[in-house]
């Protein structure tokens, strides 16, 4: 194992956070459980929650590992994941199957099966939202679910999908609860009629206030008590530091950046204790958050750049400490890793247009290359104002190879958010966050609800609705493939099919946004979201100043190859027939080499800026988009699209046959917006020129993958070459990209001899994962990425660049 | 105009001239290099090619092919009779393993011009454009290779001209005009070396290079060198000895080391890999090299292109 950090204390922390195993954590379980069995019934659900979660922050067990400087965990230690059964609560099978699998394994011990067998499962088994939901979901939502065309992010995590902004560091919770007593003193008890609703959620927050200041103090305790026993004379100054900087925040607002790190992370423990939202919480713009601390802590001595190196490593260590919430079934199928997909931003723009990058956004860039952690995710924002010079860092970090940090274009994002209504400043200080999600930081809710299916569509759409790996008709009655006489007939039936099941998904995300809003609202994170306060409503209930629901199409590569297989094939050359190609489709081409030749080899594909592929790109997609987008939620915003995958591309894939295009049974579609594997040819300008075809502004974010070859990026040449490639794909509008630096030798030796490449991480979807820590599907894929370097000798050993005409 | 064979417009180019570029190598060159390694661009007619990883023996190719021209050998790859091949490519569309290809293929140049300008947006953000590289593009039909030249200046686009020198030096008076950069090659000052090993003596390129320089071109000196041939440093101070004399203006060398990828092709066209017992120079001698052409005032020295 490779040791990194700054110094030994970093190391030490980061082996530990790296080395331990993630285990189950039932305290919390236990300890609500405790506080419902007590209060349930004597108060509001919103003051409900909050008391929970102080009674929770009273009891569980604390502790400050050796050589922390930041103190705080979720759970009793790094890689502790507590669960929460009012969600979801495991059956026994599922705590054995967490413990058993192969992979994003979590232990779990005897006592905690016992607990949850005498305790846990008897109070939640029918009182936990996933329950609540499964209830209320209509067979036609529950066979799409089962049958693959969509998933359901909501079923075992609550929505969060939100990122911080600079409020976090500007208030203290006694601030906030000063703001929540005027907003309950300005209640109108004459005349709105939902006066008494808000008290109760204004008064859950105040709780929430409370119980994080109460948890503080706690740590502020122990540190002092760790203080009065510590020999070394360097550490005990380094306790009683800690000490006062908990007895400070997260009461008040923080005075050095110590404190400011020390306050996020308070808040984020907060987050991510009172449910486990998706996408965990994330500080936002830490680099222009952190900045006005750092220099006026420099200025009055009180810190170097190794010393705020240190605390920021530090962080990262935290963050690297809490895996994702345990996850089974289909949910962990979409989203099979331990990363809960924390993701820092830096660099971009400040409120006011001005280039964002300052020296802590360099700092930072420093941090996650030394730390080289799954968590957090890292990405940099790329606008026309940043220096070339923090880009550079950047490419020169990524073309290392682990997928980190990921490039966003802020121009983009910016014109992303104003599009879908936003203000300009609240634009600005926006972001992207979990994969590639834009969302108005510290401002909006915007809540993924699950990914869709295009291919699987496109699959029942060639047998009049009928699910051949299911067994049952799925879709509507609209034609076998054979009764088609235009591809504009079967294009025509396709977008019915889709309409019927973008209608079963959002009726249902519908109900599910009333459950949360009823039973599980989040009074700890309403207070960090901006309106929540004013509006005296709660997080999952409209209390946000935006609410944005996001269903998530899958599979834009396959589905246009498809498409134009069938459209080229069947249609404009008549090569052969529909009848023909579902023939050969039912028999996974066996035996069908001529169809399968011409549908792979000689017909136009996506990602290569070949417009014959790409217009039905555009057709496809904007079809989608306008069937999805403007659509109400129940919060007073509406539905939205974006185009990622996660891991869930390998999931579509096990629940289809073969498709049009040559996709064999059971291989992922295709991920993100990139070009189905193989299929692209013409190098990363072709895939660039195609991807950026699609109207990527009108979404909520895309996500582009591209894998090089090292040697393409060898030297000053290729760096400047690629730090050139990301602003011209940013320049025609493009969303984001990440890459993949690693050759297909390394990956194949990992893959073989997985314990000699513990360390080896690789880009998966908007965050990078262990590559051990995948499934064989999923290392294939990656494996199959296209790589991207342009002669037919990719892999020779090459060890300078090769140019000229020949010689 | 007679329109040239074009190999293969390779995008995201970034070792032959500065920025993304795109360049188009064109098929044909009257040097016959040993160490060539796009040994396709040599023959300035089309040419099949074949990959022995692709092909699996089927033989569908052999019964499709109108001339017959085409066979299974003993190792169960299909071979070419070179002499029968009419290079009609029925047999690339109907090979199922895409093993076939026919290597060369005429553009129109608005439709050339076309597809190149599909990366403009990278030429633009990286002072990147276009290189017209081979083969020999000098020794292609000039009223066609000009005319695009001039096309492509026109719009504003960077023209990069790669070269062996090996041309009268009138096309290189008439592409001056619409050209960038010359990415200009000496293969061996020695010319008993460059006899032996190009087929042809130096000497006319030598002296097209010190007429550019006088025409006021600007230009990149581009060498191959191979391990105890052409890399001495007495060689490379002969090269400079000769700029120098002449007063040429180089804005960059690039030393190029030797490698074997060109083999490959060699049994893609069917023709016999050769074995000239060929090497890059080691590491540290290129590091020596590119010191000493620093140290006489060639401060923009790189290893590779």
């Amino acid at each position: 194992m490779e040791e990194r950090g700054m110094n030994e204390r970093v190391r030490m922390l980061r082996r530990q956070s790296v080395e331990t195993q993630p285990h189950i954590y039932m305290e919390r379980a236990k300890l609500m459980t405790e506080a419902y069995k007590l209060y349930d019934g004597s108060m509001s659900v919103p003051e409900m929650r909050a008391t929970a979660l102080k009674y929770y922050f009273q009891h569980k067990t604390i502790e400050i590992a050796d050589g922390e400087l930041i103190v705080g965990e979720k759970g009793d230690t790094a890689q502790a994941a507590p669960t929460f059964p009012e969600l979801c609560c495991h059956t026994i099978q599922d705590m054995h199957v967490m413990n058993d699998r192969e992979l994003i394994s979590f232990s779990v011990t005897d006592e905690d099966l016992k607990l949850q067998e005498e305790v846990i499962i008897p109070y939640w088994e029918n009182r936990s939202t996933r329950h609540k939901i499964l209830e209320a979901m209509t067979p036609e939502w529950k066979l799409a679910y089962e049958s693959g065309i969509f998933t359901e992010f909501m079923e075992q995590r609550g929505p969060g999908h939100t990122v911080g902004s600079r409020k976090i560091f500007e208030k203290g919770f006694l601030d906030y609860k000063k703001d929540i007593e005027d907003a309950i003193s300005k209640l109108d008890f004459l005349n709105d009629k939902e006066a008494y609703e808000k008290r109760c959620q204004l008064h859950a927050m105040a709780i929430d206030c409370d119980a994080i200041i109460i948890l503080a103090n706690r740590y502020a305790d122990l540190a002092e008590e760790m203080a009065a026993k510590e020999t070394d004379e360097k550490r005990r100054a380094e306790l009683i530091q800690i000490s006062e900087n908990c007895r400070w925040v997260p009461a008040h607002k923080p005075k050095t950046f110590w404190q400011a790190i020390q306050q996020y992370w308070f808040v984020h423990i907060g987050v991510t204790s009172e449910l486990n939202p998706w996408d965990a919480y994330s500080p936002g713009r830490l680099d222009q958050h952190l900045n006005p601390f750092y220099v006026d802590d420099v200025e009055n001595g009180r810190i170097d750049r190794d010393g705020a190196l240190e605390l920021l490593e530090c962080l990262w260590v935290k963050f690297n400490n809490q895996p994702a919430p345990p996850k089974v079934g289909i949910t962990l199928k979409e989203s099979s890793t331990y990363t809960d997909f924390a993701n820092i931003n830096t660099g971009g723009i400040t409120e006011d247009g001005k280039d964002g990058v300052n020296e802590v956004s360099y700092m930072i860039l420093d941090c996650m290359d030394e730390m080289k952690l799954l968590q957090p995710s890292s990405n940099v924002q790329i606008s026309r104002k940043t220096p070339r010079k923090f880009l550079k860092r950047a490419c020169e970090i990524s073309r290392k190879g682990w997928g980190q940090p990921a490039f966003y274009n802020t121009e983009a994002i910016v014109s992303e958010l104003m599009n879908a209504g936003k203000s300009l400043d609240d634009a600005r200080m926006g972001g992207t966050s979990g994969c590639v999600e834009t969302g108005a930081f510290g401002n909006e809710a915007y809540i993924l609800q699950g990914y869709f299916n295009l291919p699987k569509i496109l699959e029942l759409t060639l047998y009049d609705g009928y699910d051949h790996v299911g067994g049952h008709q799925l879709g509507l009655h609209t034609g076998f493939a054979k009764d088609f006489n235009s591809y504009e007939e079967f294009f025509e039936a396709y977008k019915k099919q889709i309409k019927y099941f973008v209608d079963i998904k959002v009726a249902g995300s519908n109900v599910i946004e009333q459950i949360f809003a009823q039973y599980m609202p989040a009074p700890f994170l309403s207070i960090l979201t901006n309106d929540c306060i004013k509006k005296g409503k709660d997080y999952n209930a409209g209390g946000a100043r935006y609410n944005t629901n996001y269903i998530q199409g899958v599979g834009i590569g396959t589905i246009t190859d498809s498409l134009a297989a069938i459209k080229y094939n069947c249609f404009d050359h008549h090569n052969f027939t529909m009848e023909e190609l579902v023939e050969a489709m039912d028999h996974n081409f066996e035996g069908y080499d001529r169809i399968y030749h011409l549908v792979t080899h000689k017909t136009p594909k996506y990602g290569n800026d070949d417009d014959y592929a790409d217009d039905i790109m555009k057709e496809i997609f904007a079809y989608y988009r306008d069937c999805v987008t403007g659509r109400p939620n129940t919060k007073g915003g509406c539905y939205r699209i974006n185009m990622l995958p996660t891991t869930c591309h390998v999931y579509f894939g096990e629940v289809m046959n073969a498709s049009p295009n040559g996709r064999l049974a059971h291989k992922p579609v295709s991920e993100g917006i990139s070009p189905e594997k193989g299929a692209d040819i013409y190098g990363p300008t072709g895939v660039i020129n195609s991807c950026a075809k699609m109207d990527q502004l009108s979404t909520g974010g895309t996500l582009l993958n591209q894998k090089f070859t090292p040697s393409v990026l060898a030297g000053d040449t290729g760096l400047d070459q690629f730090a050139n490639l990301i602003r011209a794909y940013f320049n025609m509008d493009g969303h984001h990209i990440q890459f993949n630096v690693i050759d297909r030798k390394t990956l194949l030796a990992a893959q073989a001899n997985p314990e000699e490449y513990k360390d080896l991480i690789v880009r998966v979807a908007g965050y990078s994962d262990h590559f051990r820590n995948l499934s064989k599907e999923l290392q294939d894929e990656i494996i199959n990425r296209t790589e991207q370097s342009f002669d037919d000798y990719s892999d020779a050993d090459s060890e300078y660049p090769k140019g000229g005409c020949g010689c | 105009m007679k329109q040239p064979l074009i190999t293969n417009i390779q995008r995201y180019s970034i070792h032959d001239g500065d920025g993304i570029r795109t360049t188009v190598f064109f098929k044909g060159c009257n040097m016959a290099c040993r160490w060539c390694h796009n040994p396709e661009t040599q023959d300035f007619s089309a040419e099949p090619m074949r990959n022995p990883d692709r092909c699996s023996g089927c033989g569908r190719c052999a019964g499709l092919c109108p001339e017959h021209a085409i066979s299974i050998n003993d190792d169960g790859i299909s071979v070419t009779d070179r002499d029968k091949c009419v290079r009609c490519g029925a047999c690339v569309d109907e090979c199922y393993n895409e093993a076939r290809t026919i290597s060369g293929r005429a553009y129109g140049i608005p439709e050339l011009i076309k597809t190149l300008e599909k990366d403009k947006m990278y030429w633009e953000e990286s002072g990147g454009g276009v290189t017209l590289s081979g083969g020999e593009v000098m020794a292609q039909d000039m009223d066609y290779v000009v005319e695009l030249a001039k096309r492509l200046h026109g719009k504003g686009y960077s023209v990069y001209i790669d070269t062996c020198g090996f041309a009268p030096y009138e096309n290189y008076e008439k592409i001056l005009p619409y050209a960038d950069v010359f990415l200009y090659d000496i293969k061996a000052i020695n010319d008993d070396v460059h006899r032996a090993n190009t087929r042809v003596s130096n000497k006319l390129i030598l002296d097209n290079l010190a007429k550019l320089g006088r025409a006021g071109a600007k230009i990149y000196i581009r060498m191959p060198l191979i391990a105890g041939l052409n890399d001495s440093e007495e060689d490379m101070l002969k090269v400079m000895a000769f700029l120098r004399d002449n007063s040429i203006p180089v804005l960059q060398v690039n030393l190029l080391p030797y490698h074997e990828l060109g083999q490959d092709k060699l049994e893609k066209l069917g023709k016999e890999r050769h074995d000239y017992g060929f090497n890059p120079p080691s590491k540290q001698h290129l590091n020596e090299l590119v010191q000493l052409f620093n140290q006489n005032g060639y401060n923009n020295t790189k290893i590779g292109g």
